[in-house]
């Protein structure tokens, strides 16, 4: 016994060894396709900039990255990552921002063996029976931020909540993570059609509901409609949201109307560490503007694979596969780890939308769910 | 269900419609006079909304915005009819769909190129923000009634347009037989011009009217597109009473459906299953309206054989 635990112990420090030397040496080709035209194009380039202003930051010239656009159509993401794993020939991929596209590439790009990080996407399908040993969620699981809004309805007191998403995937996630945490009863409950733009109809609804909050899930051009729309129609109901609809690229376009609302996040650039602040500073000198949730989230994507490639060669995948397990960077968002499931565990906040000056943005009223995981991660085995 | 919310719901269907037609009238203007298949209408939307974005946030006046978004629509609309359009009269419908569609990704495009990537800022202004009580006790918001009537306004001047005027006179004959009055020495060809930018004008209005309360982004035009060619066909190509008639059919078919169907399905299912049948049902509403009027009536509502 003693002495097969001695030889696998040399055996490892031999191979970690050669690992390690290995890891200074080999090249790491990055494939990110992203989406970077058409409608959610913000997102996109947010994740982009961040994961290129680290590697930027890190100067490591054995990080090569090659970036697609996708067009937020799975059929061209498709085709973007069998283009990068047959000629490109990457060892990790990344960079998808939609859980459709995300469900369209990454079970194939992970069973040809690729890594595949993803920088925001977070389908329930990927953490539970689907995960896979090559599979890294940076962000979130899709759930989270709508657990996060549940808990704080409970601690605002909220018992009577009318609760609306788009009728897709992520929307239904996003009502099931929601009445995962709140407690109280619902005052409706719609799903609204996807990429719809006018919300009259469900507003009056709300109105005659007697609900006393609401929650929604309206990601991108259709929450600034909702958002604009509710201010303009005397509904004065407590609004909350997860922050993928009061982001820094999208509040500047609600204005007025998005003031004083109360939305989850698990960052914010006004979230105390070293890390974040050198992000936040370096990020407005290198594209002048405010970074958002997304570019933070690349970055942070960026960070631990150059975390892991200080430890371990691509060409091990066990070993680079237990260096990126390890989660051993500075992350923007203080504490994070992966759980079983290789998905984060972390801590979400409470945000309030402000101005300062002439910018409207957010800052942090409190915690809302500490060192939170997912509840898929049961489901995963390896 | 109480009959204030009903009647709210209503007007919400009416205003939908009213916007809906400012987008068909010039689609089936262009459709019935030309006989050209434009899908780079959307585009000329958004052009319309960022327009008027730009100009709301330099001088902070909605008029002016309003009608720089008219006035960029409209001229956006004449060069690509003297620069594209011009050489697609004569090809194959599907050519014209190709060039059109080139042309929607060159617009999407450019304007991210100019105005960046993020969606623009455009406010109601502060004279018509906030709720009004109507009769009943209905609160509803000021700046939608002002759209429903802008809307049934500009369908009258159109009305009178096509019925009343020479360009109008001219309009009517160039739908029915075009060599011939080209033949009585009309200028076709500035007529074309002329009807594509009147189109082009009114979609790009309806984009500011739209553009703020909604969002103003890229790519902004291409759902109300498909929206506004249900609405034609519906209606009849080529028929502005049609587009009209069409237009408030759809709005309130789409906005009734999606509040009335899953209280429906309520009646006799589970709350969440209803909602989402109900819903998805409501998705459907309106292509099934369209269906059943193209079983009874070909050619639309007001469609010529």
């Amino acid at each position: 016994m003693k002495l097969k635990s001695l030889i696998l112990a040399a055996g490892l420090a031999v191979f970690g060894t050669a690992g390690f030397a290995d890891g200074h040496a080999a090249k790491v080709k990055v494939g990110m396709i992203t989406t970077l035209s058409g409608g959610g194009a913000g997102l996109g380039i947010d994740v982009r900039d961040g994961f290129m202003l680290a590697t930027k930051m890190a100067g490591n010239d054995n990080l090569e990255v090659v970036i697609e656009d996708d067009q937020r159509k799975p059929e061209i993401a498709v085709q973007l990552a069998d283009k990068m794993i047959q000629s490109e020939k990457v060892d990790v991929m990344t960079g998808i921002i939609w859980s459709n596209l995300a469900m369209a590439v990454v079970p194939a790009a992970t069973a040809q063996g690729k890594f595949y990080l993803s920088p925001n996407a977070g389908p329930s399908a990927l953490a539970g029976k689907g995960c896979h040993p090559l599979y890294f969620n940076v962000a979130w699981q899709n759930d989270n931020l709508h657990e996060a809004a549940g808990a704080y309805a409970n601690d605002a007191g909220y018992a009577n909540s009318f609760i609306l998403a788009p009728n897709y995937p992520a929307g239904q996630d996003a009502l099931t993570g929601y009445k995962r945490m709140y407690e109280g009863e619902l005052a409706g409950e719609i799903y609204t059609k996807l990429g719809q733009t006018d919300y009259a109809a469900e507003i009056a609804q709300i109105r005659a509901s007697g609900a006393d909050s609401v929650f929604f899930f309206l990601p991108g051009g259709m929450g600034i409609s909702f958002l604009k729309q509710y201010a303009g129609s005397g509904v004065d109901l407590p609004v909350i949201g997860p922050a993928f609809s009061f982001d820094q690229g999208i509040l500047q376009a609600v204005g007025e109307a998005a003031l004083g609302v109360k939305n989850t996040s698990q960052w914010n650039k006004d979230i105390d560490n070293e890390a974040n602040k050198t992000f936040v500073e370096a990020f407005q000198a290198e594209y002048g503007r405010l970074p958002s949730l997304y570019a933070s989230q690349g970055y942070d994507t960026a960070n631990l694979l150059l975390s892991a490639m200080d430890k371990a060669s691509v060409t091990d995948p066990d070993a680079f596969r237990a260096a990126l397990a390890e989660a051993d960077f500075a992350s923007v968002r203080g504490n994070f780890r992966f759980g079983s499931n290789q998905h984060p565990i972390q801590d979400f906040y409470v945000r309030e939308v402000i101005k300062e000056g002439d910018v409207f943005t957010n800052k942090i009223i409190g915690a809302s769910l500490t060192d939170h995981g997912d509840a898929y991660a049961a489901e995963c085995s390896y | 269900m109480t009959t204030i919310l009903l009647i709210e719901q209503v007007l919400n269907g009416l205003q939908f419609g009213v916007m809906l037609f400012l987008m068909a009238a010039g689609l089936t203007l262009i459709f019935g006079v030309m006989g050209l298949i434009n899908l780079a209408h959307g585009s000329l939307y958004m052009i319309g909304a960022f327009a008027a974005a730009a100009v709301a946030g330099a001088t902070g006046s909605f008029v002016l915005a309003l009608i720089a978004s008219l006035v960029a629509a409209a001229a956006a609309g004449a060069i690509v009819e003297l620069v594209v359009i011009r050489r697609l009269y004569d090809r194959d419908h599907l050519d014209q769909v190709l060039a059109t569609f080139a042309l929607i990704l060159i617009f999407s495009e450019g304007t991210r190129w100019l105005f960046g990537s993020f969606p623009l800022f455009l406010d109601i202004p502060p004279a018509l923000s906030g709720p009004v009580t109507l009769p009943g006790g209905i609160e509803y918001p000021l700046y939608r009634l002002v759209i429903i009537g802008v809307g049934l306004l500009i369908a009258l001047g159109l009305f009178q347009l096509i019925a009343r005027t020479r360009i109008g006179i001219r309009i009517r004959a160039g739908e029915s037989d075009r060599e011939m009055i080209a033949a009585l020495g009309v200028d076709i060809s500035k007529l074309y011009t002329l009807v594509f930018a009147l189109g082009a004008g009114l979609a790009g209005l309806a984009g500011a009217l739209v553009g703020a309360i909604q969002s103003v982004q890229v790519g902004m035009g291409e759902p109300v597109l498909i929206l506004a060619f249900v609405v034609i066909v519906i209606g009849g190509i080529g028929s502005i009473r049609g587009a009209l008639v069409g237009a408030l059919l759809v709005g309130l078919t789409d906005t009734l459906g999606g509040v009335l169907l899953p209280g429906v399905f309520a009646t006799f299912m589970e709350p969440a299953a209803a909602t989402a049948v109900g819903s998805s049902l409501a998705s459907m509403s309106i292509y099934i309206l369209m269906a059943a009027v193209l079983l009874f009536k070909p050619t639309g509502l007001y469609g010529s054989a």
